[in-house]
């Protein structure tokens, strides 16, 4: 088991958020999105030179800032 | 009296269940923070009249917005009074995130019903939801829905008033637990094929097949503009004018004597005995042709397109592609749709930079739209009187403003103290626009730009006739020749064009049009009316929105960009 950010994760993995870090603010928007600790989430995609992310929660496609989606820690999904 | 609260997260279509069921239209977008201030609107239940408010989005209760904080302190304090029903809208696709809400409701203790909607969608995501097991579950009313096609509203509103206070309980850090726990009792996902629509989606946000993708939508966009726009000016209001107005204006004309100040005013100078309706600068010649045969042609065309992509889900996206770019200028990817909007009318692109969260964004978003884009009322006369001498000068002037967009933008971020908020939003899935609700939404922009801009048309043409009269015109253009001639190499008369600008660009431009410009002067006054200050009807909603003092900020930044990228073109065409 391999735990990344999620700009360390690849497009198109999936895996389980693991830990959430950042300010309480930004904490309590990911929750507000659906983005917990236990959920599983899937990278579709990133912009060029340090743009937003792109994941898949649930029905749900959020987009993150750069530094944002350093400070959250995901489980990658073996296989 | 009674208010009837419609609650939930944002893009699950609230607005659209306040129209069916008050009647009252408001804009309803595939994006998340249409709506920041709340609107109201009227029903009867039981025959009783009750106020119902179409409260701003919100995610959660404890508030990471400005649109969440206003939702819940109207919630606190309708909460207060008694007989008050608050009804949680929920996007059945995303039962689990939505009720993160729902359950903060109930902890409130407040009279609830819960709304599914989105019930349409739920069969072919593969979402099978047992609505009567959820009501056992939160123990108050659950009603199926769908918005677009009105289906369950009916017995939304018959089951109102059975809305209460839930019974069910649960201890605060146990929620999304909980959650966990209903949503596998009431919810049963079948697999299923990624639809068309969501391959779409991923291929029109990743950044190698998102750009082309981009560029090749704004492509068509533009295209689709102008062959709407001209077709409906060649084919419908230039033949009408031709036609069947001017000669009723000849004829009114000789009535009035062919001269004289009244005649003037009316109907303007006869140029070869004829009626020329740019130029001849009567009320009811130019005052009437350039609103309804040369701008409103290309808002409808613009807004029928704008309101395709908005409710298609596409301009979310195309924030996304630009987010890295709009960092730059301190502002995040999303602040291009208040950007958009504004290449429509001012007036509506000043009025929803209220999406951005700081203020910070908001002046440089607001600085940045009344400065590098020209609305359609000024596009469409520039493209009528800098297009014929062919699509050089057009691309001057476009892409000029263009390059101080990006170098304004860049200015502003170096200059302003304060950071940029990275972006964190929901990117709706793509879906068909719903038609109705579409030409709706057109009506409702086209009928807001008429109502703002022909009186100001009206009043301009009239004002421009009384300064003529009273040489007034000449006078100022004598006082400001330093400026106006010495740095922006325009002639003396432009000045008017200039005054005029402050009540209504395409009034301004028209007024150019007898000055005999060479294409040069041509592209100067056209980049310089742009840029040099918002039109009055823009300049009152950004009072309001900035504040006096951010505005005098603001104006000062437009002036003097205005001067300085007019004297660069002077010199360097
Ligand atoms: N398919 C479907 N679309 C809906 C439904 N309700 C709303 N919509 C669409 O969803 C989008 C968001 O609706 P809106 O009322 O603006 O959401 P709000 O942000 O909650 O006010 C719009 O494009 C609506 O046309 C529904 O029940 N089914
Ligand atoms: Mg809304």
């Amino acid at each position: 088991m391999e735990d990344v950010n999620l700009v360390q994760m690849r497009s198109g993995e999936e895996g389980i958020v693991v830990a959430i870090h950042g300010g309480f603010g930004s904490r309590r928007r990911a929750e507000s999105l659906g983005i917990r600790v236990g959920v599983s989430i899937k990278k579709i995609s990133a912009q060029f030179m340090r743009g937003p992310i792109i994941v898949q929660v649930g029905n749900t496609t959020i987009a993150l800032g750069f530094g944002i989606a350093q400070k959250i820690v995901v489980r990658k999904r073996l296989g | 009296m009674k208010k009837i609260l419609l609650i939930g997260n944002p893009n699950v279509g609230k607005s659209v269940i306040f129209s069916r069921l008050t009647g009252v239209h408001v804009i309803a977008s595939n994006y998340p923070g249409t709506t920041v201030e709340f609107t109201k609107g009227y029903m009867r239940i039981k025959g009783e009249k009750a106020e119902v408010i179409d409260v701003p989005g919100a995610y959660t209760l404890e508030p990471s917005s400005k649109a969440e904080q206003v939702a819940v302190d109207m919630l606190d304090s309708a909460a207060e009074e008694d007989g008050n029903i608050f009804v949680n809208i929920v996007d059945a696709t995303n039962l689990e995130r939505n009720l993160g809400l729902t359950l903060q409701l109930i902890k409130r203790r407040v009279p609830l019903i819960v709304c599914l909607n989105f019930w349409d969608e739920t069969k072919h995501t593969g979402v099978h939801i047992d609505a009567e097991k959820l009501e056992k579950i939160l123990a108050v009313p659950v009603v199926p829905t769908c918005g677009i096609t009105g289906e369950g509203i009916k017995s939304l509103v018959s089951r109102m008033s059975e809305a209460k206070v839930s019974t069910f309980q649960y201890e605060d850090e146990e929620r999304w637990s909980e959650i966990g726990k209903i949503v596998d009792t009431v919810q049963k996902l079948t697999h299923r094929h990624h639809t068309l629509l969501e391959r779409l989606g991923d291929a029109s946000i990743h950044p190698i097949t998102g750009i082309p993708i981009a560029i090749i939508v704004l492509f068509l966009a533009f295209k689709v503009v102008r062959l709407i726009g001209e077709s409906l000016i060649g084919y419908i209001l230039e033949p009408l004018f031709e036609n069947l107005w001017a000669p009723l204006m000849l004829k009114l004309s000789a009535l009035l004597g062919s001269s004289g100040f009244i005649h003037d005013v009316l109907i303007g100078k006869l140029i070869d005995g004829k009626i020329a309706f740019v130029e001849s600068m009567g009320v009811l010649t130019t005052g009437l042709f350039v609103p309804f045969a040369m701008v409103l042609p290309y808002i409808v065309a613009f807004y029928l397109v704008l309101s395709f992509l908005e409710d298609s889900g596409y301009l979310p996206r195309l924030g996304v592609l630009l987010d890295t770019l709009m960092h730059k200028f301190g502002i995040h990817g999303l602040a291009i749709i208040p950007m958009l909007l504004g290449i429509g009318c001012n007036v509506p692109g000043a009025l929803a930079t209220r999406v951005l969260e700081t203020k910070r964004e908001r002046f440089i978003a607001a600085t940045l739209m009344a400065i590098a884009v020209p609305c359609m009322a000024q596009i469409a006369m520039v493209f009528g009187l800098v297009g014929q001498y062919g699509a050089n000068g057009l691309g001057i002037v476009f892409g000029t403003l263009f390059i101080v967009w990006i170098i304004l933008g860049l200015l502003l971020n170096l200059v302003l103290k304060g950071e940029s908020p990275e972006i964190f939003a929901e990117i709706p899935p793509y879906r068909l626009p719903y038609f109705p609700a579409l030409v709706k939404k057109l009506w409702m922009r086209t009928f807001g730009f008429l109502k703002d801009a022909v009186p100001y048309v009206l009043l301009g043409v009239l004002i421009v006739n009384i300064l003529y009269a009273l040489r007034i015109i000449e006078f100022i253009g004598r006082l400001a020749a330093p400026v106006v001639t010495g740095i922006l190499g325009l002639p003396e008369e432009a000045v008017g064009a200039l005054i005029i600008g402050f009540l209504r660009k395409d009034v301004a431009v028209g007024m150019l049009v007898p000055l005999g410009l060479t294409m040069h002067q041509m592209i100067v006054a056209s980049v310089v009316l742009t840029m040099y200050f918002p039109c009055i009807a823009t300049f009152v909603i950004l009072v309001k929105e900035l504040g006096v003092r951010d505005m005098i900020k603001s104006a000062t930044i437009m002036i003097i960009s205005a001067l300085t990228v007019g004297g660069i073109l002077n010199l360097i065409l």
